[in-house]
């Protein structure tokens, strides 16, 4: 699914920058290629740069430099309505005076579709998000799950072969949005149309994407796959970004292969995995997910024992979160399955963690 | 719960299954329901006691009297009630004069009013009343009433002697014809018909008609000053919406200033801008554009009238256009150019479709204000830029004809309301957005 190179990419971002005022980039020098039939998804804060990326994509902003190209074509210099691309807005943007069927009808009006074919494809494509009923209705008259489908319909009832799709599923409620997503990921999957998607919930980006680009700052910070942006990640924003996280600062005392050793704030050595580090003497962030972490272990089977202190737990069902004093960081955090044999903490108590050193990513500093 | 179901079990019906749910001091649901009611109602009453006191005494009331003027008619019956009865036997349709015995109780009556009391006296009123009929009745009126003590019979001669207009079966007519308490005379006139020798009812002499004209004048004046305020403003209100709101306020404060002005300066200043001297008509002069002996007549006319308005009554189009127009995001037409649309189709097809509630907002007031507009047509109207409403002010004032301007008020009140009722039957008033 991944493009090869450049010249294999359906949609290339290539040194594309913009800037609104002229004096702040938005977007910094982005590069990225996205094959055919893939679903990648934008993720990043608000501000990232992100929303940018799609609109100059759709043509509603225009690249300050660089080139975007849709199938091996520059397409700076063509209108939004040329590009035959399909978009689902935040807001979904039904038109109100218009029914649901109408609605689904305007892009292929403007097309020039012969009336019984638009018929057909209408009625295809109300199917396809389970909306057959609901031709006669208003926009107003649907609930948001609803008016999502309808949107949902619309971008691809006149089969573009790139669909956008702007925090489509920010409105709806967490049981819809979770269902909204696996519907999505679904009718890509029948379909086969390459989908750039932007949000900066990462669940849903790691629920429904082939690939992820984080975005931060106006740059790409890591492209990759979900299970490789959670468990490598290559820089500390990433880390701290996707997923829950612990984070131990320090400095590089030596550097043995691909692995290091940190002397921490505390005085307490490390052993991790040398990802994203400058070299002996450097600052470095190193990123541990807690459910890597292990309660009462030994240092035959864990390269890193601590004695830490209970501050808190807190039950949610399946685990049970415990946040810990642990090498002068007492945000750090861990879950213990909530299993048969699950040894019952208490506030206060000392208990040793430990962890192994190919778990624990030594990264930039931040 | 269990009371109530106890109650339900006796069969006592739901209504005293209601009655006996209590609250928890025991006084029945229904009776505490209504006492909260009852105090939030009164309270209501009480926010719009002072508009609706205002209302009903300086609009409703005055709307109200204007009407019953225009159907009030109680000069003649009051004034000569014998005369009335008398002339019940005669036939208006036959041309002749009544008999002897109707113009020996128009003396009876005459001489009655003159027994009273020189402010109780009737036959002022009774005079302009049947003048607004018959030119000339005035002074046949006044000058009969003053002599008729005097008279000896034949009464017949007397009053032929003492006025010509009582020997002309017109004025018996008319007599007869308006001697109920209510008449439709007013109206006939308003639309531009009169009373034929029969009694029945007919269009006027080409010559002699008005109204009816001044009505599809004044429609017409209005709808162009609706479309010039619609094709004005509707480019700047979009512009506006496009804005930030910093220059969006400051655009607006140049298109409210026009309502920060009297009235009577603007008008003025449009005198000065349009006349032949002015500054216009001087400008085109000095560039060549126009020779001296063709400077343009744009004032005391009806382009006068319509250039006035349509500056006055711009911001009435502008506010709520705008505010429609600042409520539609602007995702739509990104989404409407994101489907295919060019941008043409999609303004036409997305856009403007969402605009109407505010163009029938903008439409219906600039409309409805324009039809009823007074001072601007007065000052700067002349002849052909006059509307309906300059003859009811005529009649107010120089006719004193108070009836004939009641009913053409009436009529005007009564298209406005018929044109809002179309309005609302083809858009829906609720879908109107004034801001």
């Amino acid at each position: 699914m991944a493009p090869k190179d450049h010249n294999d990419a359906f949609v290339a971002f290539d040194r594309v920058q913009k800037t609104y005022d002229g004096e702040q980039l938005v977007v910094k020098d982005l590069n990225l290629d996205i094959g055919k039939g893939e679903f990648l998804t934008m993720l990043g804060p608000s501000g990232s740069g992100k929303t940018t990326c799609l609109m100059m994509l759709a043509g509603f902003e225009t690249a300050t430099f660089g080139d975007i190209l849709l199938d091996g074509k520059p397409i700076n210099n063509i209108p939004p309505h040329k590009r035959g691309i399909g978009m689902v807005f935040q807001n979904y943007a039904l038109f109100p005076h218009m029914t649901v069927a109408e609605n689904l009808s305007f892009p292929l009006e403007v097309r020039d579709i012969a009336k019984a074919e638009r018929e057909k494809k209408i009625a295809r494509a109300l199917d396809m998000v389970q909306m057959g009923e609901f031709g006669n209705r208003r926009p107003a008259q649907l609930s948001g799950g609803q008016m999502q489908r309808v949107a949902l319909a619309r971008a691809l009832v006149f089969e573009p072969e790139l669909v956008l799709m702007d925090e489509p599923l920010g409105a709806l409620d967490k049981n819809l949005r979770e269902r909204m997503q696996f519907e999505i990921k679904h009718i890509h999957e029948t379909l086969g149309v390459t989908v750039v998607y932007v949000t900066h919930d990462q669940s849903e980006a790691l629920t429904m994407s082939n690939r992820i680009a984080v975005f931060d700052d106006g740059r790409i910070q890591q492209l990759a796959t979900p299970d490789e942006l959670y468990e490598k990640p290559e820089n500390a924003f990433v880390a701290a970004f996707i997923g829950e996280n612990n984070t131990l600062r320090g400095k590089i005392e030596s550097v043995d292969g691909q692995f290091c050793r940190l002397r921490l704030h505390d005085g307490s050595l490390v052993m991790a995995l040398a990802v994203n580090i400058e070299g002996v003497g450097a600052d470095s962030t190193l990123s541990l997910r807690p459910e890597r972490v292990y309660l009462d272990v030994s240092t035959d089977t864990h390269d890193n024992v601590f004695e830490g202190d209970v501050k808190e737990l807190i039950y949610l069902g399946d685990h049970i979160r415990v946040r810990m004093d642990v090498c002068g960081n007492d945000e750090f955090v861990l879950k213990m399955p909530n299993d048969s044999h699950a040894r019952r903490l208490k506030v206060g108590e000392r208990v040793n963690v430990g962890w192994v050193k190919e778990d624990c990513r030594a990264l930039d500093p931040s | 719960m269990a009371q109530a179901d106890a109650s339900m079990d006796l069969d006592t019906g739901r209504e005293t299954s209601l009655e006996r749910m209590v609250t928890a001091d025991g006084i029945p649901l229904k009776r505490s329901l209504k006492r909260a009611e009852r105090r939030r109602k009164l309270f209501a009453l009480g926010l719009v006691a002072p508009l609706l006191a205002f209302l009903l005494t300086v609009f409703i009331f005055p709307i109200g009297q204007m009407m019953w003027r225009s159907v009030d008619n109680p000069q003649i019956i009051n004034t000569l009630p014998r005369t009335v009865e008398a002339l019940e036997a005669w036939d208006p349709g036959a041309d002749e004069l009544p008999p002897e015995e109707v113009f020996a109780a128009l003396q009876a009556d005459f001489a009655a009013d003159q027994e009273l009391p020189r402010r109780q006296q009737g036959t002022g009123s009774l005079g302009v009343r049947l003048n607004y009929e018959v030119s000339g009745a005035r002074s046949a009126v006044s000058r009969t009433a003053r002599q008729v003590d005097g008279f000896a019979v034949p009464y017949k001669d007397e009053f032929l002697d003492a006025h010509r207009l009582w020997g002309q079966p017109e004025i018996w007519r008319v007599i007869k014809r308006e001697s109920r308490p209510l008449t439709a005379s007013y109206y006939v006139q308003a639309l531009d018909r009169e009373y034929a020798p029969d009694g029945s009812i007919q269009l006027r002499d080409e010559g002699q008609r008005t109204y009816i004209s001044l009505f599809l004048r004044t429609f017409a004046l209005s709808a162009t000053i609706l479309g010039l305020t619609f094709l004005l403003g509707f480019p700047i209100s979009y512009y506006m919406s496009t804005l930030p709101m910093r220059q969006a306020n400051l655009l607006m404060i140049f298109v409210l200033l026009p309502f920060w002005t009297s009235l009577l300066v603007r008008t003025s200043a449009w005198i000065v801008l349009l006349q032949q001297q002015g500054v216009i008509n001087s400008t085109l002069v000095g560039l060549g554009i126009i020779g001296d002996d063709s400077r343009l007549s744009m004032v005391y006319n009806m382009t006068g009238t319509i250039v006035a308005m349509t500056h006055i009554l711009l911001p009435f189009m502008v506010l709520p256009l705008y505010s429609v127009m600042r409520g539609i995001p602007p995702s739509y037409m990104r989404a409407a150019k994101g489907l295919g649309a060019r941008p043409w189709t999609a303004f036409r097809r997305v856009y403007f479709p969402q605009t109407l509630p505010g163009i029938g907002a903008g439409g219906v007031l600039v409309f409805i204000i324009s039809i009823g507009y007074y001072i601007t047509p007065a000052l700067v109207g002349g002849q052909s830029g006059r509307m309906i409403s300059n003859e009811i002010a005529r009649h107010m004032q120089s006719s004193l004809n108070w009836g004939l301007a009641a009913a053409l008020g009436t009529l005007l009140l009564v298209s406005v309301m018929i044109l809002y009722w179309v309005y609302n039957r083809l858009v829906g008033a609720d879908s109107l957005k004034l801001g």
